[in-house]
């Protein structure tokens, strides 16, 4: 969980954003059970949930900071901390495993320089590992944002790089 | 009319290799030719065959076409649509066979032994449209029970089924909704589904609701009618972006056909279903928990009793099945309790969904009677090892289940069969492991998993798991004792007696199973600290034959660290004191001089 990485990245939101979520509120309040699916769409606009926004939620609900805390704390998607341009999961479900997932792991780890859950410091790459995302026929499989990298071998990994790093 | 209907994969698997670029650019190259109004391209849920992905299947003619590229989509229409002649280096290779002839689908080793139930629709119908799921009798079960039988008699089919829950526990189905259908129409009750499927390895449900959404929601409104309740909620995880979109599509299709909502079929039922999505909780899968999520709080179990078939979702009385179960009930309903029951074993009836992975030729999707033996699964459905290697055992049930050993490689699969020996049904991951995968390091691997999705509400399980893989990580590391061992089998038992819920207690299985088929190799840790399947790094060390080596100097120079030495032209040896054991010789290496002792 990336929530324990201290949270240097000042919050920018906008105006726009929060007219954006209170209206998501307004919509879903009252119905049982509104948290996640309110903090779900907070997060699709924010990109995390810095506390500013949290607290935005707390608020208008009327619900103690420490309820929502709680539950953005549960949940391994819920981000208290921004992610980086290109999001890397690498899967490490049992077939991509036995397939070889930690070694591709690993080798990104070693290039980009950072560990589970981190960002590189120009906010280019975050990596995670992930659990089994379901596409086991690819074994061992990578996901950088929502494009998915398949049979990999560790010698793929520097050129999956380079595609990003040359793209602006 | 069509002469032609191509069909095209849209499951995760085939998605992530371009099935859907592959399907663009096939309906493009039919439009210019002006073809597009005799052929007609299908988006279908999964085929079952992920391996071979990006899969097409040409009908009238059954040729299916695999690992497709976008590039062949030309070929194909030239030759196979507009002269008649299948691309033969394209035709899924078992249906050739050396001859001419084409096999049929459904001919081959791979689809033979299987019977499709759940996955009846999956692979012909496109998903997103309701009336081919209507065309292949869907809705029927609906509204004949809508119209033509009392609650009661629905209960009494599904008992007499003997269907029982495909989440992993298998609790009969007919007796949880007997349970909560006291008091219909006097109190508030919900219908829950939980696709919330976290196995790693395990890809069942994804498919069924990739591929056939609408069953889940005619099956969640027969409960719904059952019990007497009027709400049905969908728990599906976020990680499965495209079953969540084809769900919230079938939803809308359905509320639009007035299948559901209100006064379904006349009938003055009223039912509707909202979807939920989880946010990477593996605990949410267990009952209480995903009841506990959906009302918007962390994801934390609670103690039973009361069952939520008493006290669920907002306290009220609550059914949640899984979605395969849901996936049987509507043709149980058309077919009958006696049909369904004539398949399988004498408790375990109909068949089970298999995710098989690992170490197989045919990774992907299969549905087989009950008390299929795993040979047969393996070895035929499978098609067996890849490079030749040799079964070592097969995981079932994920985190909370156990291995099968070859000694067991005979035994039918049931859910008691696997229960007597160490396993678990589970939701149907199948992980194929050879000789090559260390059964200790398998055992770390599942328990890491458990210790990082333990929930922290209870202590055996919030603790103890964490204690249990600390020994493990000594034992891989060559710092075992024999002692250690004995530890690890005493928390294992604790904590399976302890913990709240089910994922803590049956965390340890993966343990237990190993320690109890595989106790030679935790021994060969201990004692020779030796890693037998040369996975564990600090059990093994790099070497040299000296006989095979011709001194070609590749590994010393793709050697990061300068581990390895020695003159052109004569054998090179490795300092074992400086490799850090990344394999880069292995692979620079020509003449498979170098292997692991």
């Amino acid at each position: 969980m990336s929530l324990e990485t201290e949270n240097k990245v000042p919050f920018r939101g906008t105006k726009e954003q929060e007219e954006e979520l209170l209206r998501a509120i307004e919509e879903q309040k009252g119905k049982g059970g509104c948290l996640m699916p309110i903090m779900q769409k907070a997060q699709e606009i924010y990109g995390y949930l810095p506390e500013e926004v949290q607290k935005i939620i707390a608020d208008q609900l009327e619900i103690p900071m420490e309820e929502v805390y709680g539950v953005s704390t549960f949940y391994s998607q819920f981000h208290l901390a921004p992610k980086g341009k290109y999001q890397i999961s690498v899967c490490l479900g049992t077939a991509c495993y036995v397939k070889g997932g930690g070694d591709i792991y690993n080798k990104f780890m070693e290039l980009l320089g950072i560990v589970d859950g981190e960002c590189t410091p120009d906010g280019k790459f975050s990596l995670d590992a992930c659990r089994c995302v379901g596409a086991c026929g690819l074994a061992p499989v990578a996901l950088v944002n929502d494009e998915v990298y398949g049979r990999l071998t560790v010698d793929d990994v520097k050129g999956i790089l380079d595609k990003y790093r040359d793209e602006d | 009319m069509y002469r032609c209907h191509v069909l095209v994969c849209g499951g995760t698997g085939c998605s992530s290799a371009k099935s859907m670029e592959i399907m663009e650019s096939l309906e493009k190259e039919l439009k210019e030719r002006g073809l597009d109004k005799e052929i007609a391209v299908v988006k279908t849920g999964c085929f079952g065959l992920c391996a071979m992905g990006p899969i097409l299947v040409v009908y009238p003619d059954q040729v299916t076409y695999c690992m497709v590229a976008p590039e062949d989509v030309q070929e194909i229409v030239e030759e196979h649509l507009v002269k008649g002649r299948p691309v033969k280096r394209l035709i899924y290779d078992e249906s050739m066979q050396g001859t001419e002839e084409t096999k049929r689908l459904e001919e081959t080793d791979f689809y033979k032994k299987q019977k499709r139930i759940a996955l009846r629709n999956c692979g012909i119908i496109n998903p997103e449209n309701i009336e081919e799921y209507i065309a292949r009798n869907g809705y029927e079960a609906l509204g004949l029970v809508l119209t033509e039988m009392t609650p009661d008699e629905v209960i009494q089919v599904i008992l007499d089924s003997g269907l029982r829950g495909r989440g992993g526990a298998g609790f009969p189905t007919g007796l949880k909704w007997k349970f909560a259908s006291g008091n219909r129409g006097k109190v508030q009750k919900y219908v829950c589904c939980n696709a919330d499927e976290g196995d790693p390895g395990a890809f069942m449900d994804r498919s069924v609701l990739e591929g056939d959404p609408h069953v889940v929601l005619e099956a969640m409104a027969i409960a719904g009618y059952a019990i007497g309740a009027s709400q049905g909620y969908i728990y599906v995880r976020a990680e499965y972006p495209i079953a969540v979109q084809r769900l919230q599509t079938a939803i809308e299709q359905a509320r639009k056909y007035g299948l559901l909502g209100r006064d379904i079929f006349a009938s003055g039922f009223d039912f509707d279903i909202e979807l939920r999505l989880g946010a990477g909780a593996f605990v949410c899968g267990e009952e209480t928990a995903l009841m506990t999520s959906i009302e918007g709080h962390r994801g934390e179990p609670r103690p039973r009793p009361p069952f939520p078939a008493v006290k669920g979702l907002f306290e009220s009385p609550t059914i949640l099945n899984n979605v395969e179960t849901y996936a049987n009930i509507p043709q149980i309903i058309l077919n009958g309790a006696k049909w369904f029951a004539s398949m399988g074993t004498e408790k375990s009836k109909g068949t089970k969904v298999f995710a098989l992975g690992g170490k197989i030729n045919n990774t992907g999707l299969v549905e087989i009677p009950m008390g299929t033996t795993l040979r047969t699964v393996v070895e035929e459905i499978g098609g067996g090892i890849p490079n030749g290697k040799k079964f070592k055992a097969a995981q079932t049930g994920g985190p909370s289940g156990g291995c099968i050993p070859a000694e067991h490689f005979d035994i039918p699969i049931d859910y008691d069969n696997l229960i007597s020996i160490g396993s678990m049904m589970g939701s149907g991951g199948l992980i194929v492991m050879d000789e090559d995968t260390c059964m200790v390091d398998i055992a770390k691997f599942f328990l890491q998993f458990t210790v990082d999705e333990s929930c922290g509400k209870c202590t055996p399980c919030r603790i103890g798991t964490k204690r249990m893989l600390e020994i493990l990580d000594k034992i891989t590391e060559g710092n075992g004792t024999m002692e250690d061992i004995d530890e690890l089998e005493e928390l294992a038992y604790y904590i399976k007696d302890n913990a709240l819920c089910g994922l803590g207690q049956t965390a340890p299985n993966p343990v237990l199973s190993t320690l109890r088929y595989f106790r030679d190799e935790y021994i060969a840790h201990v004692v020779d600290k030796k890693c037998p399947a040369k996975v564990c790094k600090n059990l093994f060390v790099y070497k040299i034959d000296p006989d095979k080596c011709k001194g070609c100097t590749l590994c010393a120079r793709g050697c990061p660290v300068q581990a390895i030495s020695g003159k052109t032209k004569s054998p090179h040896a490795i300092d074992t004191t400086k490799c850090i054991k990344c394999d880069a010789c292995v692979s620079c290496c020509r003449f498979g001089a170098i292997y692991k002792d």
